[in-house]
């Protein structure tokens, strides 16, 4: 059997910034729509403020769940310096979605490091790259807690999947009094890709 | 879902009556998902050697019945189960051990598969979550056939990866009338040594079972050059790197190991690859039975593995990544949390000299970073306080002046921290003790334990108040603190360092969780007022002070020199304001 379909999705962040629930929604909304789905993401000690990542693939048969180094179609970054963090993590000529949202680290909060200030620019040399101001549209949405599920959108427009039944698998995945301002958030981050893209 | 949503739900089908745990990453969510089940008795255990015996227990009774834990776990557990492993079961019994390999989250990455052989229990070992629920429910026919308790062995990438599955229904078992029989269940040496005779004429019946096993299979596909024997999650990653340009040998029952299927599979191919992760072992099994294969010398003994990992080492292929300004990386390590009641007691040991401060497994293990600075050691589960004894009693015959501190969490303390305060009062050793009661088990997500006054499924339990028991234990010098008051912290602390020449001390310092979701006893207890704290610039000169608490709500502006904080991260705990020099910092309300 050829995997040759098999997409991988790394969505990166900093812990509490909700990538896992994104992942969820991307998860339930490929598997109605007939793919074979593995996710994987890591809890425990990692998630007290630091740096974590969660995996998704699919396509017609998927054996791996986790994404070797290189080995991305897209990396969705919810934190500027993550993007690049995990940028090794890219196949080359492949895409990066990034938030232009800056939450400094430890180092940096105390003084001892700078936060960089050149990343957008090295990522938009290195790769295929989509800068949001999720912050923003998450904000003029109503929803300021939605930038994850704006990126969201940014994400399935990018990889070509927004004629999936996102509605569902989001209600599936959010208490139903979040969905609507969720729902304005997928939609506008949909089309914050389509607008830049051009 | 996920493997661990997949295990609960193999645990419902089998018809499993009764569940018992301690919380460990990756294990935890097993227990939290078995709890949904009504059918299904599911309970914390203070720890998981208890948890291991209850199962035990209720298996006696007649009914089936399960254990999970990390793979450090089943150290704790390992006593009642290499004995049961001799008794054999009444009602199906299985255990799962998650293993952590890349340490994600534990202090070492030991390879439990070697438990089982040690054991001479079966272990089933799946790669996804259909093969997690399928196998966890037919180990107890497994069980319950072969008189054993069963060692169901998952690992971190088979616990948190989630994959489609296809559900069954739940068979429901009448228990087992219980009889009295005393030369299978009371191993006294006369019986053990009869029963051990038994285990090893079991082991020999395993061995030939093992070979027709349905979840052990061989996939050969066109080409027949390279054969791969792998199991778990490896087999995943095989699959990834070779496709159909190889055969499999796919493994599910790795113990005993099917080696007359092996021997076969190994004639059917030119090169036999074993692709395991950690210890070699099966390869070590393999080789001693003299079939010939390549394993570790060119797949790595140390960490995950990963799809990349196998093609670099088996077919020499790298993958091209990009490369760019490796600059632009600054690192984010784990923080404590704003408000977490942990950074006052380490902001107040940090400043002490001449001290040891040893830690133990939770939250509060970040508390030796930097700029809290204030650990020198940890070892495993409830260990500080009995290192510290060591420590102490040396330090003392060797004219070393040290004075030595050990903390511990609640969760922790009731795991095997008692046990470890009882050698510091039975011995008398000179220990500052500190419990570090957050109100609940905090890293691996808010569990309940035995001091929250909750069950798993949120009923109402007996709390057990821990400065009763420390003062039962005999210990004279106790005291609960407030660890966020910087002053009535150290003021304990000062009298904890004068009171330990007398004896053993113990500091409870008592905050819950800044994450917890707060019980109704503790709104009554703590008060909470949600609150957030400013700077006031026209205050703040920039002597960084409040940044050495290590807050990842405070940030500093380099040019301005001022600090500001996050008023989404604030909790309003005040720790910052009581360092600052200048009283630039206060606390108002948190707008909603």
């Amino acid at each position: 059997m050829k995997r040759d379909d098999t997409k991988s999705v790394l969505l990166v962040g900093v812990g509490g910034q909700g990538t896992i629930l994104a992942s969820k929604i991307l998860t339930a909304g490929l598997i109605a729509a007939g793919y074979d789905v593995k996710m994987s993401e890591v809890h425990g000690m990692s998630q007290r403020g630091g740096s974590v990542s969660t995996q998704v693939r699919y396509g017609t048969k998927v054996y791996s769940p986790i994404i070797g180094r290189g080995q991305a179609d897209i990396l969705v970054a919810f934190e500027t310096m993550e993007a690049i963090r995990y940028l090794p993590d890219l196949k080359p000529g492949g895409k990066v979605v990034v938030n232009d949202y800056q939450m400094p680290s430890l180092p940096i909060l105390s003084g001892e490091r700078e936060y960089p200030d050149n990343i957008l620019e090295e990522l938009r040399d290195k790769a295929d790259t989509l800068v949001l101001d999720a912050a923003a549209i998450a904000r003029d949405n109503d929803n300021p807690k939605g930038m994850n599920v704006v990126l969201l959108g940014a994400l399935i427009q990018s990889l070509g999947l927004q004629n999936i039944d996102w509605a569902t698998a989001l209600r599936s995945c959010v208490k139903s009094r979040f969905v609507d301002v969720n729902l304005r958030c997928l939609d506008a981050g949909m089309h914050a890709s389509e607008r830049m893209a051009v | 879902m996920t493997g661990n949503e997949a295990v609960a739900r193999g645990a419902y089908e089998a018809g499993v009556s009764f569940a018992s745990a301690y919380p460990g990453t990756p294990s935890t969510e097993i227990l939290e998902n078995v709890g949904t089940y009504r059918e299904i008795t599911a309970e914390w255990a203070p720890n998981e050697k208890v948890a291991m015996e209850a199962a035990i227990g209720a298996s006696m009774a007649g009914v089936r019945s399960m254990a999970a834990m990390k793979h450090v776990g089943l150290n704790v557990a390992a006593d009642p189960i290499f004995t049961f492993a001799y008794m054999g079961v009444s009602g199906g019994m299985v255990f799962v051990s998650a293993d952590d390999p890349g340490m994600h989250s534990s202090q070492n990455e030991q390879d439990n598969r070697n438990y089982a052989k040690f054991m001479k229990i079966p272990m089933l070992e799946p790669s996804d979550s259909q093969e997690a629920k399928d196998m966890f429910r037919d180990a107890f026919d497994l069980s319950e056939k072969y008189d054993t308790p069963v060692m169901f062995r998952m690992t971190t990438r088979v616990c948190h990866s989630k994959s489609l599955v296809e559900l069954g229904e739940r068979r429901e078992f009448a228990a087992i009338p219980y009889v009295k029989n005393r030369m299978k269940n009371d191993n006294v040496p006369a019986v053990a040594r009869n029963l051990r005779v038994k285990m090893l004429e079991r082991d020999r019946r395993l061995a030939a079972f093992t070979n027709d096993c349905p979840y052990n299979f061989a996939e050969y596909n066109g080409s027949k050059k390279i054969g791969i024997v792998t199991s778990g999650i490896s087999y995943q990653y095989a699959k990834e790197v070779f496709g159909d340009s190889a055969s499999y040998l796919k493994l599910g029952l790795t113990n005993p190991l099917p080696m007359d299927m092996i021997r076969e599979f190994r004639s059917n191919v030119d090169t036999l690859y074993v692709i395991e992760e950690l210890d070699p072992f099966m390869e070590e099994q393999i080789k001693a039975a003299g079939i010939d294969c390549v394993g570790k010398e060119k797949i790595p003994l140390v960490g995950e593995l990963n799809p990349n990992i196998v093609r670099k080492a088996l077919l020499d292929e790298d993958v091209p990544e990009i490369s760019f300004n490796q600059n632009l990386i600054v690192d984010r390590p784990p923080t404590l949390c704003a408000g977490c009641p942990h950074r006052g007691f380490f902001y107040e040991c940090a400043k002490r000299s001449d001290t040891v401060m040893v830690g133990d497994i939770g939250c509060y293990a970040l508390g030796g970073s930097e700029p809290l600075n204030a650990k020198d050691m940890a070892i495993c589960m409830g260990a500080a306080f009995s290192l510290a004894h060591g420590l102490s009693k040396a330090f003392l015959a060797s004219g070393q002046d040290k004075t030595v501190v050990a903390c511990m969490g609640d969760s922790t303390f009731f795991h095997t921290g008692i046990n470890s305060l009882e050698e510091v009062v039975y011995n008398d050793s000179r220990v500052i003790c500190c419990i570090l009661d957050n109100r609940i088990t905090g890293m691996t997500g808010h569990q309940e334990n035995p001091g929250t006054g909750y069950t798993l499924q949120g009923e109402p339990a007996t709390i057990m108040d821990i400065e009763t028991i420390v003062r039962a234990l005999g210990v004279e010098r106790v005291r609960t603190v407030n660890p966020l008051r910087l002053n009535d912290m150290k003021e304990a602390l000062d009298w904890a360092y004068r009171e330990v020449h007398e004896g053993p001390v113990v500091l409870i310092t008592r905050w819950p969780c800044v994450l917890k979701k707060l019980s109704t006893e503790d709104r009554r207890e703590f008060r909470p007022v949600p609150s957030v704290c400013i700077v006031h610039h026209d205050q703040c000169i920039g002597c960084k002070k409040c940044l050495t608490t290590g807050c990842p709500a405070l940030s500093f502006d380099k040019y301005e020199r001022k600090v500001s904080i996050d008023a989404l991260q604030c909790d309003g705990c005040t720790v910052c304001a009581q360092v600052c020099p200048k009283q630039a910092i206060t606390k108002g309300a948190k707008r909603a």
